[in-house]
């Protein structure tokens, strides 16, 4: 049964992703209108998958690595939902679900047995640290949705080529305003999940801190470039081009540090 | 005969093969278009008429009982009634019937046929045309039908294709541009630099997008304060802008300065101080205003005339390529009307087999009771309902049939067959 939901969703993310395409290139709004409906259907199908599986595990899904990448994918679509709801950005989609059809395909694969943690040693404090990165993660996926988005229209404003993108994509100020906003959450989401991952290490008897190269090292890189994002809009007003690219990174250091874990 | 009551045509004379001396000739203003429309309506050869008469254009829209004559009056009636004769006007009039006057409306509504494709204002000029029309009882259902739809396909060929959304004036592409960096305009500020009359122009539609602050610098002072006065600004001394350059976010020069007057550190400075918030810069001035390594800075657009008149020009070619996707949408537009349209050649037939067969149900039936005279009138009722389902019964799907074939290609084959079959034209 989950094995249908979960297919169901993938597939759904596929047309959706498609339909997102379609909508870029040839503007029909039937077609996006039908991507909302396929996104929105992905969404309810792998609730299911995820609401399945842990009642067949009888914890929630952030266990294997097959569970985190589900979950991840899940709350971008919400993230996704939200961010839509509140900018009507009906092109993000072309920019966002793609994501989350490769990160659902690639769960795919993913050990669906093996806990990345032996189940013995999962404390409240694991948990939290789990679910809040995630959280964060799936923010940073809008924002680099968000600054992929920004660099293309800049590119079309500065270079004076105005292409179909142009008159598709949203103003600068709008795609900037976003990735600002999504960074502005999931950067304290992050943060905060720093935490309670140390106060676990510590129950586990591990270091409060480590400076393992592979793993600790990767994630305090993430840290620090979304931390710059931030802390230099606030302060020194970084915006623009530089939080656009400073988005990209931070997103491109994030899947590294995820496959040099799961490695 | 096949019926001819449902033939749609359309005469006139445009933009595209008519010079404007002739078409002044043949414009009709809104007095003469009433007395217009209430003759036409009145001559029996016209059933429903529209009279559409633009700058560009002046079109007959008409249902008439017969084409050709009725494209000779109306043709006519143009020329009559503008007291010219019509030999030598004859080459300019164009004229279309039933799915080819259907597409010309549909083009025509949604701004395929216009002067500068994809202009807005057609619409409402037809929009204008046919309230008029309805407001007199010069039209009826067919015209009804097919002006509502006009507006409808117009208004998706606007929401589908990008027809409309590129600005093909200097202003409105500057305006563009600014909503594609600012998206909305209402919270920023406008700085002219020189008062040129294409600033001033840029400025006003800038203002009409939303901008509410406004600055003026000028070289002389009072005619800093007069522009700002007209666009409700505030003006600044010539030798101050360079000063207060960070509080615009869009800043148009057009000073006759022979050299630039805009450097790349004071625009540097400019975006320090406004914490890099972007800065839109129109440099309309030849020869320019603006260095243009400005626009090496982030954060920083400059435009001069050229870029944007190579953004209008190519934005020109975009609506011409967006025009034959709105093209598409027109065809299967004009095929769905069609369909409709066509089914009102085959209502008449419908009716005349059905009377036909009527008829001949009560010849038989009277027939046949008065050789039944001991039968009861309970019983004779009885006959009479048991005959006209039958005849019902026997006719439903001819009916049916018929309705759908006269929707495609061959219809009138089938409406012929059908008038031959039952003798209806004897």
């Amino acid at each position: 049964m989950d094995k249908i939901s979960f297919n169901l969703s993938l597939f759904s993310y596929l047309m959706a992703s498609l339909g997102y395409f379609v909508y870029l290139a040839y503007r029909r709004p039937m077609v996006s209108t039908f991507a909302g409906w396929m996104v929105a259907f992905g969404l309810v199908c792998q609730t299911v998958t995820i609401g399945i599986r842990s009642s067949q595990t009888g914890h929630g899904p952030y266990t294997t690595s097959f569970e985190v990448a589900l979950f991840l994918a899940w709350l971008m679509v919400v993230v996704y939902f939200l961010t839509e709801w509140k900018y009507k950005i009906k092109d993000l989609g072309a920019f966002v679900i793609p994501l989350v059809f490769v990160v659902l395909l690639f769960s795919a694969f993913l050990s669906k047995e093996t806990a990345l943690v032996p189940e013995s040693e999962v404390r409240f404090w694991l948990t939290m640290h789990r679910t809040l990165s995630i959280m964060g993660y799936a923010a940073f996926s809008i924002a680099f949705a968000a600054g992929i988005m920004y660099l293309i229209q800049e590119h079309q404003v500065k270079s004076k080529k105005l292409g179909m993108m142009y008159f598709r994509m949203p103003s600068l100020e709008v795609l900037d305003d976003l990735n600002f906003k999504v960074i502005m959450i999931g950067f304290p989401l992050f943060t905060l999940g720093f935490m309670p991952g140390s106060i676990w290490n510590t129950q586990m008897d591990l270091p409060f801190f480590s400076w393992d190269l592979t793993r600790t090292l990767p994630l305090v890189a993430t840290w620090l470039i979304y931390c710059l994002v931030f802390f230099g809009r606030m302060i020194v007003g970084m915006r623009g081009k530089k939080a656009a690219q400073g988005a990209i990174l931070g997103f491109i250091t994030v899947i590294g540090t995820y496959f040099l874990h799961i490695i | 005969m096949i019926s001819n009551e449902a033939n749609l045509v359309l005469v006139g004379v445009n933009h595209k093969a008519t010079p404007v001396e002739i078409r002044e000739k043949l414009a009709f203003n809104q007095v003469k278009l009433e007395a217009s429309l209430e003759h036409l309506v009145s001559c029996p050869e016209i059933t429903e008429n529209i009279i559409l008469s633009t700058c560009n254009r002046v079109e007959i829209y008409a249902r008439v009982d017969n084409t050709d004559l009725g494209i000779q009056l109306l043709k006519d009636f143009i020329c009559d009634y503008h007291g010219l004769t019509r030999g030598s006007l004859d080459q300019y009039f164009y004229s279309y019937q039933d799915d080819q006057a259907i597409e010309h409306l549909f083009r025509v509504s949604a701004s395929l046929d216009s002067m500068i494709l994809g202009e807005a204002q057609i619409l409402g000029q037809v929009k204008d045309a046919y309230s008029t029309a309805r407001a007199l009882s010069s039209t009826g259902l067919v015209l009804n039908q097919l002006f509502e739809k006009a507006f409808n396909v117009a208004k998706k060929v606007r929401e589908e294709t990008g027809i409309s959304e590129r600005g093909v004036s200097i202003s409105s592409a500057a305006v563009e541009l600014a909503k594609k960096i600012f998206e909305d305009l209402e919270n920023h500020s406008v700085m002219l630099v020189g008062t040129g009359e294409m600033a001033e122009l840029a400025a006003k539609h800038l203002i009409s997008y939303g901008v509410k602050t406004v600055y003026v610098a000028s070289r002389t002072y009072e005619r800093a304060a007069s522009l700002a006065e007209t666009l409700n600004g505030c003006a600044l001394d010539f030798d101050a802008f360079k000063e207060e350059l960070y509080r615009a976010d869009i800043v148009i020069t057009s000073t006759s300065a022979p050299k630039f007057i805009i450097s790349k550190e004071m625009i540097e400075q400019a975006i320090h101080k406004r914490k890099n918030k972007p800065i839109f810069l129109i440099d309309i001035a030849v020869p320019r205003d603006i260095a243009p390594e400005v626009n090496d800075l982030e954060n920083v657009y400059l435009y001069d005339i050229d870029d944007l008149q190579n953004v209008v020009n190519a934005n020109m070619e975009e609506r011409q390529k967006e025009a034959e996707n709105a093209m598409e949408i027109i065809k299967e537009e004009v095929t769905k009307f069609n369909n409709w349209f066509s089914t009102l050649d085959a209502v008449p037939t419908i009716v005349e087999m059905r009377n036909r067969a009527e008829e001949m149900r009560k010849i038989e039936v009277d027939k046949t009771l008065k050789t039944l005279s001991h039968i009861s009138d309970d019983d004779q009722q009885a006959i009479h309902q048991l005959t006209q389902s039958l005849v019902n019964k026997i006719l439903h799907k001819p009916t049916i049939n018929l309705k759908k074939k006269t929707q495609s290609q061959d219809g009138h084959v089938y409406l012929k067959a059908i008038r031959h079959l039952f003798h209806l034209d004897d």
